[in-house]
């Protein structure tokens, strides 16, 4: 049995203890919100936080992370959105949506690290892999998350053909 | 009508009933399960006592914003409050029985909204007139006393209000009205805003939407193993040792894979490489990089081609210009690597249906492909469409991973078994862009106009392997695409195609054909240099007055500030190409230093004809740029009848490093017209930004990718 702590509850999995912590959530534990992507720790679709730090659950055998605190996507806001879930829902990041459980969860942890983050920090920390390309909106919620200044959306404009987009 | 949308729910609470994970989480999040009962209105919208709104979509939503836009268009016409608005996908099965009442049901092309804008926006002002008759009828008055706004219908002589929802079960018993008067998109209030996603809150919460989160009781998993040459099958397995490893549940040999079925996916994939598999490679296991390219080089040569476009006397024209400039590129197979690998849950349940979760974009293939794959009449199957995490071409025409699910599922009845590919058989196992070789030849009259063009493609068909009966005299038209169509006013062209058909499997990938527009527009950016002459302005002597390529040329230009003072060691390169129904220009700001290329800054501009979603749209010129950076330095390599890279470690998706830090998609709608969003602003990446580096480096590159990603290596 692995002993876990998963967004604060304490639960035990009879899983061989190299499983990655990653099959026990999805598999196990049927939290489905963490991704699997590469299997390699590449893309980061499966970054959980583990005493706040971002890992890539893929590659973390279960038993190495037994007593620690885990949290996924489904335990990261206590009620509602976190600062950064709302700055991602303010700024449109998500395409496809599929690598942004991961997205977030390394956003939460670079911004615990550094709460003021620039460009270049952002772009070093966040190593996540999205195929759609939501990348220079990833850097502009993390700013607003941060509480720094970004640019506004485009004010509506008169469109050639009279549509005000 | 209301009788069909009691049985769509009747079904799916039975779904409900046995399920749980997946199907009960949509349930509560995007299906309308509050009693009582909505009303069908029209097929498209359903409207429940409390004024909630429920928008059928038939398409797939898988990243592109399809799913929002088009619920857009039907609110925009229904003329309800859009926050009571939401979704739920058509079920395919009812689609079927129901004589494939919403249309196609098939999501790329970018095809989405422009192929179905206009019965949608009928079916919503249909029902929003049904429900101004129901009120009236309730109010004993005139149709024409009565008006509709934000889900109330007023009785405009006495001020007296009743709600969409207050008569809809009324307005849901009443004829459809044939001709409806639709609104001029000058005057639309929720399309052409930029409404948020509908379900951008299940995306940032981690909401199990996917295909591959579906949880199902009792589920079993699967992980496959594929004969690792194209074509290739199972020759002998011995599975004896995976057989015994704890939680495996059993081994299923199939024509060209191996699957393992365990208690977890983790465990069925660790035991599948314990299982010892022969491989039968058939004829193509020395096939590589050369073996392709000499039978591109052979097609080139070859004489007595078929013809996509003959204009004028080519032959004779490059005969007698005054300068002849030819020059050869390459592109390299590419696969599409959706984030999310291929996947499919399949459930044969004891009373002899079959049920398949997937994420798919066409449910209805989907349908065909489980149906085949099982044996079962297709009234028995129903596919249960969930996100796509990706799709970009992999997911519609080809259906091997319906296929291989339902295949996998058989053989254990009454379990319900979800197969996940790994990354690697995902990598290794696409449909691929076509690798192609293409060789141009132009000719300059004195003045440094272009008096002909003369272009040759080497490729495989996408058509042939997938849609045969497309090909017309040999031309597969996404293959001549962007050559065969262009508008450039140069007398003298021709175009020709030679088929060369691999073994290795091609497919719709992201705007397919789009290295066409790459070839072309750099080679177009080679004859304005041999010519002496500016590329804008060379472009533009060549588009009529009123083409549309030339309007959206002017606004990227414009915006770009063309011909305005850059940085030092900054360079532009622009690129304009119509695709998808919409047309397109791009200007790069670049600079090149120890052969590595820095992106400053892209201008996409694009005239779609209308915009549904400013935003959306805006995130799709975005989303375009980065994923065709990508391809200056990503490209596959076929060594031994396989593709030799494995995973992103090998293949790298282009990173937030490489966005460039300023990407201005502006928006220049025309009208009169209504073109694609998801694909058009792939076209003219990759040119704007080659010749860029040209203008920075003297250096053309004409063969991707680029190795290392070293322009000096070009």
């Amino acid at each position: 049995m692995v002993k876990l702590i998963v967004n604060g509850r304490a639960v035990s999995v009879d899983v061989e203890p190299e499983m990655p912590l990653l099959w026990v959530l999805r598999d196990e534990l049927k939290m489905e919100g963490t991704k699997f992507g590469c299997g390699i720790a590449q893309c980061g679709a499966c970054t959980v936080l583990v005493d706040g730090q971002a890992v890539r659950s893929c590659v973390v055998p279960a038993s190495t992370v037994a007593g620690k605190r885990i949290v996924t996507i489904e335990g990261l806001a206590e009620k509602g959105l976190t600062k950064v879930q709302q700055a991602w829902t303010d700024h449109d990041v998500p395409q496809c949506g599929y690598c942004q459980s991961g997205m977030i969860m390394a956003a939460t942890a670079l911004l615990a690290k550094k709460p003021d983050p620039t460009d270049a920090e952002i772009d070093a920390a966040m190593t996540n892999l999205c195929r759609c390309g939501t990348y220079a909106r990833v850097r502009k919620a993390i700013h607003a998350a941060a509480g720094q200044a970004v640019a506004p959306a485009p004010a509506p404009v008169e469109a050639p053909n009279g549509q005000k987009i | 009508m209301n009788a069909v949308v009691v049985s769509r729910r009747q079904f799916l609470k039975a779904s409900t009933a046995v399920g749980g994970g997946l199907i009960l989480e949509f349930s509560l999040a995007n299906e309308a399960f509050a009693q009582p009962q909505g009303a069908e209105v029209t097929h498209w919208v359903e409207i429940h006592p409390d004024d909630r709104v429920v928008i059928m979509i038939a398409r797939s939503e898988m990243g592109q914003g399809s799913l929002t836009g088009l619920a857009q268009l039907v609110a925009e016409e229904l003329d309800c409050d859009w926050s009571k608005v939401s979704y739920e996908f058509v079920s395919p099965n009812e689609h079927i029985r129901r004589k494939r009442i919403w249309g196609s049901m098939s999501t790329g092309g970018s095809a989405g909204v422009r192929t179905s804008q206009e019965y949608l926006r009928k079916s919503g002002a249909a029902a929003r007139e049904m429900l101004v008759a129901a009120a009236a009828t309730q109010w004993e008055a005139q149709v024409a006393d009565c008006s509709a706004a934000s889900s109330w219908i007023t009785h405009n002589p006495t001020g007296k209000k009743l709600s969409y929802g207050q008569v809809a079960a009324a307005a849901a018993n009443l004829q459809t009205p044939k001709d409806v008067k639709l609104r001029d998109p000058k005057d639309w209030k929720i399309a052409g805003k930029p409404m948020k996603r509908l379900e951008l809150a299940d995306k940032v919460t981690g909401k199990p939407i996917f295909g591959v989160d579906v949880v199902l009781p009792g589920m079993l998993y699967a992980s496959v193993a594929q004969c690792p040459v194209f074509l290739g099958k199972v020759k002998s397995v011995d599975s004896a040792e995976a057989e015994k490893m704890r939680g495996v549940k059993g081994v299923v040999k199939a024509g060209n894979f191996v699957a393992v079925v365990a208690d977890n996916w983790w465990r069925a994939n660790q035991a599948l490489k314990k299982v010892n598999v022969q491989w039968d490679e058939g004829e193509y296991g020395k096939a590589s990089d050369e073996t392709i390219m000499a039978s591109f080089r052979e097609g080139l040569a070859a004489t007595g081609l078929p013809t996509a476009r003959v204009t004028g006397d080519t032959q004779a024209a490059l005969a007698s210009a005054a300068k002849v400039v030819e020059a050869e590129y390459y592109s390299p197979y590419m696969s599409h690597a959706t984030m999310e690998p291929m996947t499919g849950t399949a459930w044969f349940k004891d009373d002899g249906t079959l049920d398949v979760w997937t994420s798919t974009q066409n449910a209805e293939a989907s349908m065909a492909a489980a149906s085949e794959a099982s044996g079962l009449p297709l009234d028995k199957v129903e596919v249960h469409k969930t996100m796509l995490g990706g799709g970009f071409g992999r997911r519609g025409a080809p259906q091997d991973f319906v296929t291989q699910c339902v295949t996998i599922a058989k053989q254990f009845p009454g379990k319900p078994v979800k197969m996940l590919w790994s990354r690697e058989e995902d990598m290794q196992h696409g449909f691929y862009r076509p690798a192609s070789l293409v060789r141009m030849r132009g000719g300059l009259d004195e003045k440094g106009n272009v008096l002909a063009l003369h272009t040759t493609v080497a490729c495989p068909s996408i058509l042939a392997l997938l849609r045969p009966e497309g090909i017309d005299k040999g031309i597969d038209f996404t293959a001549v695409r962007s050559l065969s169509d262009m508008t450039y006013t140069i007398p003298h062209q021709r175009v020709e195609y030679a088929m060369r058909n691999g073994h290795v499997p091609v497919g719709f990938w992201r705007a397919p054909g789009l290295q066409n527009a790459f070839y072309r527009e750099c080679f177009i950016d080679e004859l304005a240099h041999a010519a002496g002459k500016d590329p804008l302005e060379f472009r533009l002597a060549m588009l009529k007055d009123g083409d549309k390529n030339r309007l959206v040329l002017q606004a990227a230009a414009k915006a770009a500030g063309w011909g305005e003072a850059l940085p030092a060691g900054v360079f532009r390169g622009i690129a304009q190409a119509d695709g998808f129904g919409s047309y397109t220009a791009q200007v790069a700001e670049v600079s090149v230093k120890d052969g590595a290329i820095k992106v400053h800054r892209i201008v996409l501009a694009i005239d779609s004809g209308y915009v549904v979603n400013p935003d959306t749209c805006r995130a799709q010129g975005e989303g375009n740029v980065i994923f065709n950076l990508g391809s200056l330095t990503e490209g596959h390599t076929i060594k031994d009848g396989r593709i030799a890279e494995s995973n992103f470690h090998d293949f790298r998706l282009p990173n937030i490093t490489q966005m460039p830090p300023k990407v201005e998609v502006v928006l220049v709608p025309t009208g009169g017209f209504w073109g694609g969003h998801g694909e058009p602003g792939a076209l003219c990446l990759v040119p704007a930004v080659l010749n860029a580096v040209f203008a920075a480096t003297g250096k053309r590159v004409r063969k991707l990718p680029l190795k290392d990603g070293d322009v000096r290596k070009a």
